[in-house]
């Protein structure tokens, strides 16, 4: 444990954290606005179960940045009070819900690329980052299963259904190709042991993806212009509405709790 | 209150689970937090007691609650100096829980989880399979019939899915496998 702590320094490993953390606490945060107001009660209650898996696995990642920071900040200081530069999730999960296709389809883009990212960190050389990630990974196990399900029921569903996941796959594609982009800090983390590169999570993404899009006999994107920006804090402005709502609380009343 | 932490003598760690064994989980009170397998370890560290919890999943909201119960159970009997710790590995899986426990999960009203069917998320090669569908058999606890439906994977708690009986009629809650 503390030989993957001084191979990075860390700062590096609290800016990969947030990362990692970022992107489950916006996506959850996202499928939380789902709540009350699903197509159908079970879809709703299992939505709002999704959201509340990402969420408790921000906290352990939030949490982990915290101790590691060693500043005293909690998973909470980190989440309510940074502004939107200071987020380094990728802009898929900032991405508004859409309908109800729309929502699964960004979840099942998602959900195929967390999978394996979890996977290869279960293998860290950091034993706090491993235990997360094997926790973690159970659940996105669900998660993936249930969103290539639905992704495959709207695709080969009705002709309404697989518009909108024609539209909701062509909308959402430009912004996948982030989620495998490598940097220097990927690098850095890498040659640590700690994170494997993420264009290496590329070709199970891709295998896993190009299935399930056959089975939905929906149309594989192909090649396309991919945004990035995210992961250096620069968001599109779907972040900072976001950011309104779910910090306005410690923010309007600083170190509330109840 | 230097001296007065704990009864004299301190009580043995298998007085302490017995204890716990008493514990019902928030969520199915009919089954214990021993029942559940969450409690890994209970030790002396000198004069505290620590007890080793293990979450079911990262978000339940059950998660805080347990702990507040362990601490008020203890405390019930006499322990003064108490730490409770987390530990996430190895991760709590359904298997955990004990033989005793699905009997009890099933006269309420849940299926007990079936072993060895987590979802793994790998999807290769299953994927035509995949829609709509599960292999499960999960037989429905009122009736026994295994004629039964998943309506959704995730029910009215993260640990659970919701199941139709075509046979009986009712809905129920299955314990998914984890």
């Amino acid at each position: 444990m503390a030989l993957a702590e001084t191979a990075v320094d860390r700062a590096t490993f609290v800016e990969w954290l947030q990362r990692v953390g970022d992107n489950v606490l916006i996506l959850g945060h996202r499928v939380s606005e789902w709540c009350g107001h699903s197509p159908v009660l079970e879809e709703d209650i299992a939505l709002a179960n999704q959201a509340l898996d990402l969420i408790g696995q921000c906290q352990l990642w939030l949490g982990l940045a915290g101790e590691i920071e060693g500043k005293g900040r909690s998973a909470d200081a980190i989440a309510y009070l940074r502004d939107a530069a200071a987020f380094r999730n990728v802009l898929l999960v900032e991405r508004p819900n859409g309908d109800f296709g729309h929502t699964l389809m960004r979840q099942f883009l998602f959900d195929a690329w967390h999978i394996e990212l979890l996977r290869a960190l279960k293998g860290s050389s950091d034993s706090r980052v491993a235990g997360i990630a094997a926790k973690a990974e159970k659940e996105v196990a669900y998660h993936l299963e249930r969103s290539a399900d639905l992704v495959i029921r709207l695709g080969d569903g009705t002709e309404e259904s697989r518009q909108r996941m024609e539209k909701a796959l062509k909308s959402l594609w430009q912004y996948t190709g982030e989620m495998f982009m490598d940097d220097a800090l990927d690098i850095a983390m890498a040659g640590a042991g700690i994170a494997p590169l993420p264009s290496s999570l590329k070709p199970a993404w891709d295998a896993t993806v190009s299935e399930v899009l056959a089975e939905a006999t929906l149309t594989h994107p192909g090649e396309a212009y991919q945004h990035k920006g995210g992961r250096k804090g620069v968001h599109s402005e779907h972040l900072g509405y976001i950011l309104a709502e779910m910090q306005f609380l410690q923010r309007a009343y600083p170190g509330a709790i109840w | 209150m230097p001296g007065a932490a704990h009864p004299d003598p301190a009580p043995d760690v298998a007085e302490v689970w017995r204890w716990l064994s008493e514990v019902p989980d928030p969520e199915i009170p009919v089954i214990s937090l021993t029942d559940l397998g969450i409690i890994r370890d209970v030790v002396w560290e000198d004069d505290t007691l620590v007890v080793t919890v293990t979450p079911t999943y990262t978000g339940c909201p059950a998660t805080s609650i347990i702990n507040l119960d362990i601490e008020m159970a203890l405390r019930g009997h006499g322990i003064g100096k108490l730490r409770l710790e987390r530990q996430l590995s190895p991760p709590w899986t359904s298997d955990w829980i004990t033989a005793e426990a699905r009997e009890k999960l099933r006269a309420y009203g849940i299926a007990p989880p079936v072993d060895g069917t987590a979802a793994d998320g790998r999807l290769a090669g299953r994927v035509s399979r995949l829609a709509g569908g599960s292999n499960l058999v999960i037989a429905c606890p009122r009736c026994g019939s295994g004629h039964t439906e998943k309506i959704s994977q995730f029910g009215s708690t993260p640990c659970k899915a919701s199941y139709r009986c075509k046979d009986c009629l009712e809905p129920f809650d299955y314990f998914k496998c984890i």
